[in-house]
């Protein structure tokens, strides 16, 4: 598609509501823009949903249908959307606590079902929007609010969860890779089939603080993290692309 | 040789002052500077740049915008 075809930001994100609820430094702003992007070429019909979370109110700053669920249950919803109108493309936006953890169950039987949609799922580690406790994705080690000696657990790999639960296109990007990622939210929505794109993204209220980081030293560790030595980084399953 | 040049523009309404944007730059166009009571993201080296938009992709807040100079 040419340049041309491309739809305006004012088209298809509420720029009137900007700037928008993110504090400074998270990378949400980050995944609104690169899910613009990926789609501003896209000549199709999208649903946004949410659960809860600050990644949940990405999916409130897109013009179009806008659907915000309970706490963990906004796949159950995509459910209900893919079998009225198979023909409309589901964006998820969740985070690793509605996805992982209160939500789970959803996920999983999701991803085992193969239901058509795209989940974005912003991995900040941490619970950010009630105030920072440990997540399941919270490195051990690290401190929360919760954990003020380090978290002693083991967590999880969202990505390679759901891979085993029979997803078709997996892929995990940190915020500061933004062309691979927009790449991949357009892949996820190509492909036929349940795409989850991981997110890693920094939140420097609820984990840069309590670990004593400031903003720029958060986004420096984030951008080791794009190096993919301590998590595996790109592209990790591509079995369901069309 | 003159390359071409690229301006740098940041909307003061919308920076948050975060500083991902003069820590990421590869050429050090951007820095940080307090006015009015706040931090904001301010293009000092214009001439450094090179038109890679990195900083236009990255800023959370959509601050940033380049565009083709003279």
């Amino acid at each position: 598609m040419t340049n041309g075809d491309r739809k305006r930001m004012q088209d298809l994100i509420l720029v009137e509501r900007f700037p928008h609820i993110f504090c400074p430094g998270c990378g949400n702003g980050v995944v609104l823009k690169a899910t613009y992007e990926a789609i501003s070429t896209m000549d199709r019909e999208f649903v946004f949903l949410g659960g809860i979370g600050c990644s949940a109110r990405i999916a409130t700053y897109f013009r179009g249908d806008v659907i915000r669920g309970a706490h963990g249950r906004a796949l159950p919803i995509a459910t209900g959307i893919k079998s009225i109108r198979p023909d409309v493309d589901v964006i998820v936006f969740t985070g690793d606590g509605d996805a992982s953890a209160i939500g789970g169950n959803h996920l999983i039987h999701s991803a085992r079902r193969n239901l058509d949609v795209t989940v974005v799922c912003v991995n900040n580690f941490v619970y950010g929007m009630t105030g920072g406790q440990v997540a399941p994705t919270t490195p051990k080690g690290k401190k929360t609010s919760t954990t003020p000696e380090g978290n002693e657990e083991r967590p999880f790999d969202i990505s390679k969860l759901v891979l085993a639960a029979g997803a078709s296109y997996v892929a995990r990007w940190t915020v500061l890779q933004f062309k691979p990622l927009v790449r991949s939210i357009r892949r996820g929505i190509e492909t036929k089939g349940f795409s989850f794109i991981e997110v890693l993204s920094p939140c420097p209220v609820g984990f840069g603080r309590r670990n004593d980081m400031s903003i720029e030293e958060l986004w420096a560790m984030y951008r080791d993290l794009s190096r993919g030595e301590e998590i595996e980084i790109g592209e990790i399953s591509r079995r369901g692309e069309t | 040789m003159k390359s071409e040049r690229f301006l740098v523009e940041v909307k003061r309404e919308f920076c948050k002052g975060c500083g991902v944007c003069s820590l990421l730059c590869p050429m050090g166009v951007i820095s940080m500077e307090f006015s009015d009571a706040k931090r904001i993201a301010v293009p000092s080296h214009q001439e450094r740049c090179t038109g890679c938009r990195y900083c236009e992709e990255i800023c959370p807040d959509f601050a940033i915008s380049i565009k083709r100079g003279i």
